[in-house]
């Protein structure tokens, strides 16, 4: 479906091709993910952006094989991490690879442990469950280091306590070193920060910049802060009803994006630069997945269909725009029509002001 | 006044609270630090031990516990041997509580059957809890098929009149200890299986489990890790109350003569010769030491069940 990028001759780390996941409930079927193409390079910084319900967090879910099915079933062509096909692994093979080559950090931090365990318990846990020839005392011993490597201080006394003595950065801090206690080659971090204070926040992230140079592992970062992924990621993935519908380095995204939603996305941002009664939001609502839009999912909601057919007939797929840059738009080419009007409104090019 | 003193007390325990609490220093030394951890655990035995009537039900049943041990030094006679000279006397300094029928002292006697009530107690409850946890997680856990299966087989077992069945059983078995353990778990399973089930159920729902699963723990360790602590809890809380259910039952088969087999003294044994309403009516001292020690162990059993019910609750305040 999609050519991917001449910008390296590099094998991608993972390469997701025509993922679908679907929910089946009372009211129909939940098309949660519908046909999802991408891939990350090793030691990349992906960002996933999409409101609540676009499909980022079951996309993951999918992929590491954590979609509770009964009700959720998976299927792709291909889900190829280092040249194995993990749709295709049994759950004893998938466990190898969970927490090993792909770890996770949750949206909460404070659900995410077990209030009956010390936090040193369940880090060094999460390192002998992949050998099992660790000693429970090599264990520690690493994890205090992985707690005093995200900055928990005095992380020998942190060890022995339990998740309620920590705080909620703390607890996140303490995720991430279970996150990366076996280095993985790929932590997925689904909305780290949503549960933090502002505060905490930043110093979550400086933590995950820390470690991903460190570690060098490939991070995806998923959110729905547009903030985040402009200070952090190297290309960008936005998701929109269960789809990709715009890939691009971060850079062009912010000044050039090739699709209306992004857009709409970007107008949406506060700003201090401009004064405006009331922030700019996109008209009407999500789509439901259980019956998605006939074309393009977005196309209810958008200024550049202007009552055109293909837009409600005609599925959009990922086409090349410019270099490495996709777009699944059929009216791309007028962008820069509409972005206008956004400026006319918003009194200031929203997407210039970015690039700083 | 009354209020003034009330005040008084309030602001001690606040300044005790606050005293305790907060460190001066935040982030105080090693040793404070370590001091202050405060598993689960141990909060929950200190809130039981807050508790007055389950401590005293402790109380009673440890007391219980070194009689049945130490039997043969504490009781003044061998329970089991005939006294012709004194058949059915009444409490005297000799026999405090009197003797029975067959001249045997009644003290001796209900010493001795605190072994056989408390082993039931304790063997029954403990197979009974074993067998439904086994269940229940199997049903939790692998869920299916398998479940359905173990849950209807519970609804199947709650559903008959269970002492009819146990009667039954124990007449085609013969009647000992080890049957009556046998055949009161048998159908005490039920509660138990059920309780680890959804505690089973419930565990696997949560944050934690799917990021254990995350971290690539196996179905197992996170049974092991994550199950089994969440239903230990309750299951002692069941465990007490099946053991008290246990002695009941116990006393029961032995009162319709399908217990332990004469003349080990055991004390719904001992409650067998009420039947006859002479006994019952003029000689109080052959069944109403056996008959009050019943309702007060159950009792006291009861209330440690209370109590730990109490400790584990984490809506309790401390």
């Amino acid at each position: 479906m999609t050519q991917r990028p001449n910008d390296s001759s590099r094998e991608p780390l993972l390469e997701v091709r025509n993922l679908n996941t679907t929910f089946k409930t009372e009211t129909g079927t939940v098309q949660a993910v519908r046909g999802v193409n991408w891939e990350i390079y090793p030691g990349e910084f992906l960002g996933v952006v999409g409101e609540s319900g676009s499909g980022k967090s079951v996309t993951m879910a999918s992929i590491m094989g954590l979609v509770p099915t009964p009700p959720g079933s998976v299927g792709a062509d291909s889900v190829t991490f280092e040249g194995k096909d993990l749709l295709s692994l049994n759950e004893r093979q998938m466990r190898r690879i969970r927490g090993h080559e792909i770890s996770m950090i949750f949206q909460d931090p404070m659900t995410s442990f077990n209030p009956v365990h010390t936090i040193g318990n369940q880090i060094s846990e999460a390192i002998r469950v992949h050998d099992s020839k660790m000693t429970r005392r090599a264990a520690k011993k690493r994890s205090i280091e992985l707690l005093s490597l995200v900055g928990v201080p005095s992380p020998e006394v942190r060890f022995a306590q339990f998740p309620h003595e920590y705080s909620g950065g703390m607890r996140q801090r303490a995720m991430i070193a279970m996150a990366i206690a076996n280095q993985p080659k790929l932590i997925i971090a689904d909305e780290p920060t949503t549960a933090l204070d502002v505060t905490i926040q930043a110093q979550i992230l400086d933590v995950l910049n820390l470690i991903q140079e460190e570690t060098d592992a490939a991070t995806i970062l998923i959110t729905h802060d547009l903030g985040l992924i402009a200070e952090m990621s190297d290309r960008v993935l936005v998701m929109y009803a269960g789809k990709v519908v715009e890939t691009a380095t971060v850079f062009e995204l912010f000044a050039d994006p090739k699709h209306p939603y992004t857009l709409g996305l970007l107008a949406s941002l506060p700003r201090l630069d401009s004064q405006l009664d009331s922030l700019l939001s996109i008209p009407g609502q999500p789509p439901s997945l259980i019956t998605p839009p006939t074309g393009c999912s977005f196309h209810p909601r958008c200024d550049l269909t202007k009552g055109r057919s293909e837009c409600r007939s005609e599925l959009p797929v990922l086409v090349e725009a410019s270099n490495g840059h996709h777009t699944a738009c059929h009216f791309w080419d007028e962008m820069t029509e509409i972005a206008e009007v956004v400026t006319d409104t918003v009194g200031i090019d929203v997407r210039s002001s970015v690039e700083t | 006044m009354n209020d003034e003193r009330t005040e008084q007390i309030l602001d001690e325990e606040a300044q005790a609270l606050i005293g305790a609490g907060e460190a001066p220093d935040p982030r105080g030394d090693m040793k404070r630090a370590k001091a202050k951890i405060q598993s689960p655990g141990r909060i929950a035995w200190r809130r039981f031990l807050r508790h007055r009537l389950a401590l005293g039900g402790m109380v009673f049943v440890g007391i219980l516990f070194l009689v049945a041990i130490f039997a043969e030094f504490l009781a003044p006679y061998d329970p089991n041997v005939v006294n012709t000279s004194a058949f059915r006397t009444p409490p005297s300094s000799e026999h405090w509580l009197g003797t029975d029928s067959a001249g045997r002292d009644v003290l001796s006697r209900l010493i001795f059957g605190a072994r056989v009530s408390l082993t039931v107690g304790v063997a029954a409850a403990l197979s009974a809890l074993g067998l439904g946890t086994l269940l229940g997680l199997l049903a939790g856990v692998v869920g299916g098929w398998v479940d359905s299966f173990i849950m209807r087989a519970v609804d199947v077992f709650l559903s008959f009149p269970s002492l009819m069945l146990i009667l039954l059983l124990v007449a085609v078995l013969g009647p000992s200890i080890g049957t009556i353990v046998v055949v009161i778990a048998l159908f005490e399973w039920p509660t138990a299986a059920r309780i680890v089930r959804q505690m089973a159920l419930s565990v696997k729902e949560t944050d934690f489990v799917l990021s254990a699963r995350a971290v690539g723990s196996s179905r197992w360790r996170i049974m092991r890790k994550h199950v089994a602590p969440a239903v230990l809890s309750p299951l002692t809380v069941v465990g007490t109350l099946l053991a008290a259910q246990a002695i009941l039952l116990e006393a029961a088969l032995s009162f319709l003569g399908l217990g332990v087999k004469q003349p080990q003294a055991s004390w719904g044994g001992m409650l067998e010769e009420a039947k006859s309403l002479t006994i019952l009516e003029q000689m109080p001292w052959m069944w109403i030491p056996p008959g009050l020690t019943i309702a007060v162990t159950v009792l006291a059993i009861n209330f440690i069940g209370d109590g730990l019910r109490d400790a584990f609750d984490p809506r309790q305040q401390m």
